[in-house]
């Protein structure tokens, strides 16, 4: 299994002061990664340093054997797209092969099948011509699921994409998820439910600092995976 | 009627002035469109009317210090200013309108302050009324000023078109566009330069006013009826176009000021479109 990236006890912050230390991690391909922790903890923040947007304060984050960082398809948590931005399905699923144009100005063959045949795959073939931001918000998460797979095969970092889904969509989205990292994709998950930890194969559970990384066998009779999964209970009822 | 219309049209065509006027408002017109589809979803939609102030701060600046020819130091302190605020992207602390608002108006403060610091002779208030409707009345272009704006509009419509798809991906989603390796900073400079470029010639030219109605609304009455990036853009211009051109031949049938009948015409197709979507229902609000 060849490795992806290498975290070594990296820090994350902003200008007020560090949000997150000691992470240490290694993500393999075909690894399917949940991230944990309380709001506030970081998830997001280490999201955006994995992408490479948001540099970590200290420590590595190191991407291996000729995987960069361009190579990671991105789900983010609140699209800051306005209400009122016109644009189609087709027209964002595609924006996602924009990296392979380089100084092409059109997309070509291609990538224009790649998009169709992407869009095939999710499900939303037939949302081709609607306009983005009059879907529901289940099918906005597909089509912005469309638009990473777009820009990479290699992994997909997904931030709490089931958020604000109704339950059947948020299993359907689970399934997908599933189903594209038994393809070979790697998958990189922030979550807050438990429901999520059924298809992961890997835990990183943060706060203050690395609370958990390992095998999610390991994490479920852990301290922390105990107390996690009792909060979470606790949440429900 | 119609026949004595057209003949004051073909009477006036034969004078240059009055075909300079059409080539320059129609190639503004197109211009100016195409850039307000990105500004108005930018929310840069008055950036317009905020340079115009910073253009009499600079005004006043020059005149104070005693700058003979003060285009030159207004030119570039306008280019810069909206270079600056069109620069950055979607992760700015200070959202684009406020920006806008706050230069504009500081602008404003500033340059009033100067004025009656260092009180000077030369007409002030007849300059800032230029600001806002253009130095030179677009009925009184010269030659160079046609070919000025040949240029500018031939080089804004070729980067618009070889970055079509990169300006798209850049405004819907910078972040994602980060992600993926899209040099975002560099193409929002770029939008930013030649959009800067293109107001301050086209103030120059026509006034602030104008400029702001050009910018502001073709992109909202196409976003009325059309639902994806391409088709707001196509329609955009073609309204800008058709509106400059109907606006002009009437003001000269009725001799109405050019400006303002042109702004009426687009203010008309809005209203049309508005109505158009608020019958099919096609816009949810
Ligand atoms: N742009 C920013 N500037 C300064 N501080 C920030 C910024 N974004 C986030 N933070 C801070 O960093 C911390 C971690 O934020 P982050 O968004 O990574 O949390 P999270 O784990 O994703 O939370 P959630 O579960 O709510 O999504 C928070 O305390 C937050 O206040
Ligand atoms: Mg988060």
């Amino acid at each position: 299994m060849a490795k992806q990236i290498i975290c070594e006890n990296a820090a994350l912050g902003y200008e007020g002061g560090i949000v997150t230390e000691n992470l240490n991690f290694t993500v393999n391909s075909g690894d399917y990664l949940c991230i944990l922790g309380e709001n506030g903890s970081g998830k997001s923040t280490l999201i955006k340093a994995l992408l490479g947007l948001k540099p970590q304060v200290s420590g590595k984050i190191e991407w291996c054997d000729g995987f960069k960082a361009t190579e990671i398809g991105y789900l983010p948590q609140q699209t800051p797209v306005q209400r009122d931005f016109p644009a189609s399905v087709r027209e964002i699923v595609i924006s996602g092969c924009l990296s392979k144009t380089g100084f092409r100005p059109f997309y070509n063959k291609e990538e224009k099948a790649l998009a169709a045949n992407t869009m095939e795959q999710l499900g939303i073939a037939d949302l081709a011509k609607r306009c983005y931001r009059e879907l529901s918000g289940g099918q906005q998460q597909r089509v912005l699921l469309a638009r990473a797979l777009c820009a990479t095969r290699k992994m997909l970092l997904l931030d709490e994409p089931v958020t604000g889904l109704d339950p059947k969509a948020q299993a359907d989205l689970y399934e997908l998820i599933a189903k594209l990292n038994k393809e070979g994709i790697t998958i990189i998950m922030v979550s807050h439910d438990v429901s999520a930890l059924k298809y992961a194969d890997h835990i990183l559970h943060i706060g203050k600092k690395q609370l958990f990384f390992g095998d999610k066998d390991k994490y479920l009779n852990s301290k922390t995976g105990k107390a996690f999964l009792e909060s979470e209970e606790h949440d429900d009822e | 009627m119609m026949s004595e219309m057209l003949s004051k049209l073909q009477y006036y065509f034969t004078y240059p002035f009055v075909r300079y006027a059409v080539v320059v408002g129609l190639l503004i017109a197109l211009c100016s469109s195409l850039l307000g589809v990105t500004l108005v979803l930018k929310r840069f939609s008055f950036i317009g009317d905020g340079l115009s102030h910073v253009a009499f701060g600079a005004m006043s600046v020059a005149a104070v210090v005693g700058v003979t020819n003060n285009m030159y130091l207004i030119l570039p302190v306008t280019v810069i200013s909206a270079i600056l605020l069109l620069r950055t992207g979607q992760n700015t602390k200070i959202k684009g309108d406020a920006a806008v608002a706050m230069i504009s108006v500081g602008a404003l403060a500033i340059g009033y302050m100067l004025m009656n610091l260092f009180p000077t002779s030369s007409n002030i208030s007849a300059d800032v009324c230029s600001t806002l409707f253009g130095s030179t009345s677009i009925l009184t272009l010269k030659i160079t000023d046609v070919w000025l704006c040949i240029a500018m509009a031939v080089i804004v419509i070729a980067v618009f078109i070889i970055f079509y798809n990169k300006i798209f991906a850049v405004t819907f989603d910078e972040n994602f566009s980060k992600a993926t390796g899209i040099k975002a900073d560099g193409y929002n400079l770029l939008i930013a330069v030649i959009t800067a470029f293109i107001i301050v010639l086209a103030m120059n030219l026509v006034g602030s006013l104008l400029i702001s109605a050009l910018i502001i609304f073709p992109a909202l009455s196409a976003m009325r009826l059309f639902r994806s990036f391409r088709g707001v853009i196509i329609c955009s211009a073609i309204i800008s176009v058709v509106c400059a051109a109907v606006g002009i031949i009437l003001s000269i049938l009725f001799s109405t000021p050019v400006g303002s009948t042109i702004v009426s015409a687009d203010i008309a197709v809005f209203l049309v479109f508005w109505l158009v979507s608020a019958i099919t229902g096609r816009s949810k609000s």
